[in-house]
């Protein structure tokens, strides 16, 4: 149960713990009660109008890496 | 005794004025409602005749056409358009779509006591204009006002007739195993304009409705000669429930391909955030043309060389199937159904 | 979309599929439950299914809180929205819910009622501060996922002095629902549970951490994967669970390092530690009574929850005799296997959990994959 979606912080107002994120071009402001120590340009987690948590772009890059491996035989079967 | 100028009618306050019962009751408030709103907008001969019908020229030859809708669209006034020109370009499009050469409209507006003159007017002079680029003359028309509460401000409907000349021959029922299936431009955009209004669901974005008159692009494409098997364009319920409206009437199955499907990127972000797909979505300026295979090429570019078809694609074929599904071959390479939809597509958090 | 198209990527699709027929072993079944309604979805709206190998099955558990939500709920809702004028506020994924008397939500706004779809909690309580003169209640479903936003606008109420606002709260956890499919009356017939291991949640557990699976992995010896909501998420954590199975392990690994860590969001975890507290026992749909899975407001926010300041009482509305969502969701049936699939069981006239929401199990399979019964009734 979770439709969250990854979302770039593009604003911040620390008064009211709220930010404005963008995903693909769309703006949504959503609060920002549930994290913490979050910047400018990081990427969130967003559901229900708040952010979960943070994306951590090292391990991103890394599960990315993990879906390029090929196979134990480290060839494609035929 | 005070000197009173000759045939002085106090015009319309069109600034703070809001329309009151008296507009819908039949008398002088009421012609005057029409005369400087509406007729001065709409102006044409076939209005300037004044009666209750408009008289107009028989249409020759071909066969005769006749489309309705009715526009009870909220918000009003929405990213592209309004309520007005929307109701100028659903119904235009309508009697395009059974490949007739649209000649006139009729406009009907129920009011709601108490909306505000400046707003009737903007749709009004939206409509005109809409017509007017469209050369679609709106000759006759009907006002009523209903109180407050019952109403959600303005209401339209809005009635097209226009002629097929012969040899045109369109209907749900000839899409055929091996056809090709293209739509004119990108998908969604209409619906997700008016959802960024929403209270609550809303967002920002540059999203704007895809609100247009067809007439213009399917005469491109008709003067093609290609065979055209099926002309549609895909309004409430998206691309899938118009496609599996023809399946069902052609009895047919279709596959389409994922990554073929032009879907603006902001409104493809958008349908994510709110849990909606795009194939369900609103259109109000796109075609889907099912074509014999082997004009689909020649098809796409007479499209893709108006300016309402730029981002035309092929995005399927029909095939036969006795279940009649429409399925879909996934960016991601699986397949799935492109149902019917149930219900109301509706934003979900799961 | 960043860190969205590159998960789903069809090149990269292939490339894991492959790797995943490599390394099954052939002449050998595996079962793998996911657990998270948005991994039902995905699994279906991607076709996933069609890149694994046959002898990978996917069961889809209850991991969809619309579809454990039982129709007592939704009734109760609907009572306050009818008979106590209230405006009742709600996740737009409840209002087609059929409940008792041939109501639902939308229906009983047909009728009147005050309905209100909203896509935030935080708009429920916006609503409540806009019309002190009118009572505001927010229908509170979700797993762990959506309880800590539920605490954030109970406590704003509070420091509000608010006087017209109030929660029906019917969150439930996710780790309850694992047992209670581990401890079945199929285990207790067969001594074991047809299933080989478990895609956890992805965004359950970003709040709640990754330990929690870890009783699981151990207690009942079974591999848990923990994987992102995307496709390519779903099938590298099937291909992990996979190399576990056939080594023999049965450890909580995490393929969603992006956004999840083993303790999760503590701050989020407090705050709904600080608002809710267990209730001993939850009905949910198709699975009858679950010990310690469901959550309730605490004494210290009474004032803010909807069963007391309103005069309710939860009634049981039992399903129809031959739904199977039970079986279905414990993963021993499938969605074809019950009589009422497809003809009196629809998405649009659902008749259990399952086929209530679009990530059910039989609404999934009806919606997107049910093409394929037909190909194998008329090949």
């Amino acid at each position: 149960m979770c439709l969250a979606i990854p979302a770039r912080i593009v604003d911040i107002d620390p008064t009211t713990d709220m930010a404005v994120v963008d995903m693909g071009g769309v703006r949504k402001e959503i609060s920002l009660s549930l994290v913490e120590d979050v910047a400018v340009d990081d990427y969130v987690i967003v559901h229900v109008g708040y952010a979960l948590s943070k994306l951590d772009p090292e391990e991103a890059a890394k599960t990315l890496a993990l879906f390029a491996e090929l196979g134990e035989q480290g060839a494609l079967p035929q | 005794m005070s000197e009173v100028r000759k045939g002085y009618v106090r015009a319309l306050d069109i600034k703070q004025g809001r329309v009151d019962m008296s507009h819908g009751s039949g008398g002088r408030a009421m012609a005057q409602l029409i005369e400087e709103l509406f007729a001065r907008a709409f102006d044409n001969e076939f209005l300037r005749q004044g009666n209750d019908g408009a008289l107009l020229p028989p249409p020759g030859s071909g066969r005769l056409v006749m489309a309705t809708d009715s526009h009870v669209v909220s918000p009003l006034f929405f990213p592209g358009g309004d309520i007005g020109c929307l109701s100028v370009h659903g119904t235009i499009n309508d009697v395009a779509v059974m490949g007739a050469k649209p000649l006139y409209l009729s406009a009907g507006f129920i009011l709601e006591e108490g909306f505000p003159l400046a707003d009737l007017q903007r749709i009004v002079q939206s409509m005109a204009a809409a017509a007017k680029e469209a050369g679609v003359p709106i000759v006759t028309g009907d006002t009523k006002v209903v109180e407050q509460g019952k109403g959600d401000g303005v209401f339209i409907t809005t009635t097209g007739v226009g002629v097929v000349p012969e040899g045109v021959e369109l209907s749900g029922d000839r899409a055929r195993p091996g056809d090709r299936i293209l739509v004119s431009g990108t998908l969604g955009d209409h619906g997700m304009a008016i959802m960024a209004q929403r209270e609550s669901l809303g967002f920002s974005s540059a999203i704007v409705s895809d609100t247009a008159a067809l007439h213009e692009l399917i005469a491109t494409v008709l003067a093609t000669d290609a065979d055209i098997r099926v002309l549609r364009d895909p309004t409430r319920g998206g691309l899938a429930t118009t496609l599996n409206e023809i399946a069902k009437q052609s009895q047919v199955g279709m596959m389409l391909q994922e990554p073929a499907i032009p879907v603006h990127p902001e409104v493809a972000a958008a349908c994510e955030f709110l849990g909606l797909d795009p194939l369900y979505v609103a259109n109000e300026g796109k075609l889907v043309l099912i074509v014999a295979e082997p004009d689909a090429e020649r098809v796409l570019a007479a499209l893709r060389s108006h300016p309402l078809g730029r981002n035309a694609a092929d995005v399927g074929s029909v095939h036969a199937d006795p279940q009649h599904f429409v399925q879909m071959t996934t960016g991601f390479g699986g397949r799935r159904i492109v149902d019917w939809l149930s219900g109301e597509q509706l934003p979900r958090i799961c | 979309m960043k860190y969205v198209d590159e998960f789903r990527d069809g090149g990269l699709a292939r490339n894991l599929a492959a790797s995943i027929a490599v390394e099954v072993q052939p002449g050998r079944s595996y079962s793998f439950m996911e657990f998270c309604g948005g991994h039902t979805h995905a699994i279906s709206r991607y076709g996933v299914a069609d890149l694994l190998p046959p002898n990978v099955r996917m069961i889809h558990g209850p991991g969809c809180p619309v579809c454990v939500l039982p129709i007592g709920r939704v009734d109760m809702a609907i009572e306050l929205a009818l008979r106590h004028g209230v405006i009742l506020c709600t996740y737009a994924d409840t209002v087609r819910i059929p409940a008792s008397d041939h109501l639902s939500l939308l229906k009983a706004k047909a009728r009147g009622a005050d309905v209100r779809m909203v896509y935030s909690a935080a708009d429920a309580l916006a609503l409540a501060q806009q019309q002190p003169e009118r009572q505001v209640v927010f229908f509170a479903i979700g797993f762990e996922t959506t309880t800590p936003p539920t605490a954030v606008v109970i406590k704003q109420a509070q420091a509000l002095g608010l006087k017209n606002f109030s929660v029906l709260c019917c969150h439930v956890l996710t780790p309850s629902a694992i047992s209670n499919i581990l401890e079945s009356p199929e285990v207790r017939q067969y001594g074991t549970v047809p299933l080989d291991g478990f895609i956890g949640p992805a965004h359950v557990s970003t709040i709640i951490g990754s330990r929690p699976y870890e009783f699981f992995a151990e207690e009942y010896r079974k591999p848990v994967v923990i994987a992102g909501f995307e496709p390519l998420d779903v099938m590298q954590a099937i291909l992990m669970l996979v190399r576990q199975v056939n080594q023999g392990r049965c450890d909580v690994e995490n393929e969603f390092a992006r956004a999840v860590s083993r303790d999760g969001n503590l701050k989020a975890q407090n705050l709904v530690a600080e608002v809710f507290e267990l209730r001993r026992e939850f009905e949910w749909r198709g699975l009858g009574l679950v010990p310690y899975s469901a959550l309730r407001i605490r004494a210290a926010f009474a004032e803010f929850d909807a069963e007391k300041r309103f005069p309710l009482s939860y009634r049981t509305v039992a399903d129809n005799k031959a739904c199977e969502c039970g079986a279905i969701l414990r993963g021993v049936k499938r969605p074809w296997d019950c009589k009422l699939f497809g003809t009196v069981c629809t998405p649009e006239s659902p008749m259990g959990s399952c086929m209530v929401s679009s990530e059910g199990a039989c609404a999934a399979h009806y919606t997107y994959g049910r093409y394929k019964n037909m190909e194998m009734v008329n090949p």
